[in-house]
């Protein structure tokens, strides 16, 4: 119960933050006007729709509830035997409610994409009494968008079931980071000193490290799961980011524009957040996506070497990695692989053509108008 | 209309007013540098090595010099953006160096700067309205106006059109972003501007409309300009005064007329030479040979002696006091020699004065 409750607040809490920040957004000069760039091109649309839809699928796959558990025989609500209390059951998100139709579609093993048989022959004994190698017909032909794995589950729900997993890594990983690049970076670049040496070293220190095996150890440290494959995947990456906006902040720094402020009387703060920031905004914005991208495709290599996200969670990363010993089978087995692929470039691909059309959109000098 | 945006000044003040405006005394910026791992300051480079000078209200000096000789980080330590080693900045009887930070505030409202590059010197993800009302709105200087109001005003004072405010900086030609750069400085009503280079990265037609818009500027408001260039003639015609630099030595400052055309120091009459004229140009050329020190590494004795034609013994080992004639004052070991032939020599050419020296160098042309 708590379990659930925990999830629901901090999604709901997220998608409020998120409203109230593009409301804010909205209001501003600058964000109104890129959005009508945006709207102009048709690719960033399109993109933004795709992202929306995978946004939208997270979303549904992060609130839910549990349900009373039903007696099979009677049709009744189940309930404890002393206290005659409602028994629940482990609780489903949102989307596995829409998906119950494709959830319940088990079959016995393999079987190809809209395939109305089982991938694999098995030995049977035919009316004639001979023993003979058939393929069996599914419980569910030709409903399988994508086939079903080795133990007979739809590959495509699968798919479905990652994004969040996906969205969660690259989302949460780069929240983190981020912030922390933008103000070591920012504060080691403006104001130099010491500041800027122990931000150096710190750098020097944790990039030294190699980050798989720096990833690995935390999750022996810390156990494997989601929340703590983003945190060790935040501290390892958010160096790179650091460095790219500590060396534009110095070149800022010494702009005529930033030293006519600051012969003007402009705060310190002001002249960060007015002058500085914004014009690294590009980087940060660059940098994110590709961060995005490559940290769903890093859960993918990590969770190959079985240091990713438990087995229990869904995720691209596991699907690429059960099809490691069904791409050495003959005939092979593509599909699971090739589903967990093209969600991911589904994901990546538009997150990259969107962030660059909002760069060029926030950019005033490359406004169309 | 525009009127309300400037005080008016009380009363014109002559160039010998016995507080000046600003008075800058040995004043040294010095840059370190560091090598190694630990970061030791092995030396440093002396940008502006002993300054003393001072201005008047409403006066105009033309520092002139070679690149990097510190006429920028003269300017910029006036401003208070480089830390000066030693020596007085004095503005309106008030000690600028090593004052705080808070009470500097105050004071930056009267001392601004027009930059070279207009370019750079604009943020270009700030609308004109908000980059030349940013001064103004965090002094509390709007004085109820709404900030499209007073960025109407400052276009139009500076000959832009009102319209422009919403317009980014990337929208504007060369000359016209220039213009916002002056209007960013009067914004806050400043005494005081430091124009480096302003119309150096101009074209030459708009050099001239944006010179004839600070000269119009300093005439209503009573400005005072530190007026850095390379460009004598530019120099001509805006300056009442004018500072020669070497290598982060004032070598020479008196009235435009007596600098431009009646130069004392070697340096000076080298530089004069090498501005083209139209028309008759046969005379000397003064060419120097070799290129300025390294002001990491200055000469000992006075800067200028490794490049001067006309060295002497002395020049190697001692720097030249100051000797002034009027307010005529040069740092050269031939003019404290020769005092009284310095003091004749008017005659405009770029030879200078008749003292008794060693053949310069020379190139017809």
């Amino acid at each position: 119960m708590h379990y659930w409750l925990l999830q629901n607040s901090i999604t709901i809490a997220l998608l409020l933050v998120l409203a109230a920040s593009a409301w804010q957004l909205s209001r501003r000069e600058t964000w109104r006007i890129a959005a009508r760039e945006i709207r102009h091109n048709r690719l960033a649309l399109a993109s933004f729709a795709i992202l929306a839809l995978y946004g939208g699928i997270a979303v549904l796959d992060s609130v839910g509830w549990r349900r009373p558990v039903i007696n099979p025989e009677t049709g009744d609500v189940a309930r404890h035997t002393q206290t005659g209390a409602v028994v629940y059951d482990q609780g489903a998100s949102a989307l596995d409610a829409l998906l119950k139709p494709i959830r319940g579609m088990r079959e016995k093993t393999y079987s190809a994409p809209f395939s109305d048989r089982q991938f694999s022959a098995v030995t049977d004994i035919g009316p004639d009494g001979r023993a003979q190698r058939v393929r069996p017909p599914l419980n569910h032909p030709r409903r399988h968008l994508m086939g079903t794995d080795r133990v007979g589950m739809d590959v495509f729900y699968q798919g479905l079931k990652s994004i969040r997993t996906g969205m969660i890594i690259g989302l949460l990983t780069t929240l983190l980071a981020v912030p922390f690049a933008i103000l070591f970076g920012v504060c080691a670049g403006y104001f130099g000193g010491w500041l800027d040496d122990a931000a150096q070293y710190l750098c020097a220190v944790l990039s030294s490290i190699p980050t798989v095996l720096f990833i690995a150890a935390f999750m022996i440290i810390f156990g494997q799961g989601l929340p703590q494959l983003c945190l060790a995947m935040g501290i390892a990456s958010w160096t790179g980011l650091y460095r790219l906006l500590r060396g534009e902040t110095l070149r800022l720094r010494d702009a005529d524009f930033v030293q006519a402020a600051t012969a003007t009387g402009v705060p310190v703060w002001r002249i960060l957040s007015r002058h500085i920031v914004p014009n690294l905004l590009h980087i940060v914005l660059i940098t994110t996506v590709l961060r995005f991208s490559s940290e769903v495709l890093a859960e993918a290599a990590l969770t190959y070497l079985g240091i990713g996200v438990g087995a229990d969670t869904m995720s691209w990363g596991s699907m690429i990695n059960d099809a490691r010993t069904e791409l050495t089978r003959d005939p092979v087995i593509w599909w699971k692989l090739t589903t967990a692929f093209a969600f991911m470039i589904g994901l990546v691909l538009p997150a990259n053509i969107f962030a660059d059309a909002v760069r060029d959109a926030l950019d005033p000098r490359l406004r169309t108008q | 209309m525009t009127g309300r945006l400037f005080r008016q000044s009380p009363l014109h003040l002559m160039p010998t007013m016995p507080e000046p405006l600003l008075a800058i005394k040995d004043l040294r910026v010095w840059f370190p540098i560091r090598k190694g791992v630990l970061n030791r300051v092995a030396g440093h480079v002396r940008a502006v090595d002993g300054v003393s000078l001072a201005m008047a209200k409403g006066e105009t000096l033309g520092l002139v010099g070679e690149s990097g000789c510190g006429k920028t980080t003269l300017g910029r330590a006036i401003l208070g953006l480089e830390h000066a080693r030693s020596g007085s900045i004095r503005f309106a009887g008030q000690e600028l160096n090593g004052m705080a930070e808070k009470e500097h505030r105050l004071l930056r409202r009267r001392c601004q700067m027009i930059f070279q590059d207009p370019y750079s010197s604009l943020n270009p993800r700030m609308t004109a309205m908000d980059l030349i009302t940013e001064g103004l709105a965090y002094h509390g200087l709007l004085a109820g106006r709404s900030r499209e109001e007073a960025a109407a005003e400052l276009m139009h004072e500076v000959g832009l059109d009102r319209d422009g405010i919403f317009r980014y900086p990337h929208e504007f030609s060369g000359g016209q972003r220039q213009r916002l750069s002056i209007a960013r400085a009067l914004s806050l009503q400043p005494d005081f501007i430091v124009c480096d280079e302003p119309v150096s990265a101009l074209d030459v037609s708009v050099q001239a409309q944006v010179i004839n818009l600070l000269l119009d500027l300093r005439a209503k408001h009573q400005l005072s300009y530190l007026f850095i260039s390379h460009d004598l003639s530019v120099v001509r015609l805006i300056a009442q005064r004018v500072a020669v630099m070497y290598l982060g030595h004032i070598i020479e400052c008196g009235s435009c007329a007596d600098i431009l055309d009646a130069p004392l120091h070697p340096y000076t009459q080298a530089l004069i030479s090498a501005v083209p004229t139209p028309g008759k140009d046969r005379r000397q050329r003064t060419v120097l040979t070799g290129e300025m020190p390294s002001p990491a590494a200055p000469p000992p004795g006075c800067p200028f002696h490794p490049r001067c034609p006309q060295a002497m013994p002395i020049c190697r080992t001692t720097m030249p006091a100051e000797s002034s004639i009027g307010d005529h004052s040069v740092r050269c070991h031939l003019i404290t020699d020769n005092k009284n032939t310095a003091n004749t020599s008017t005659d405009g050419k770029a030879n200078g004065p008749g003292y008794d020296a060693t053949p310069v160098q020379q190139e017809k042309t």
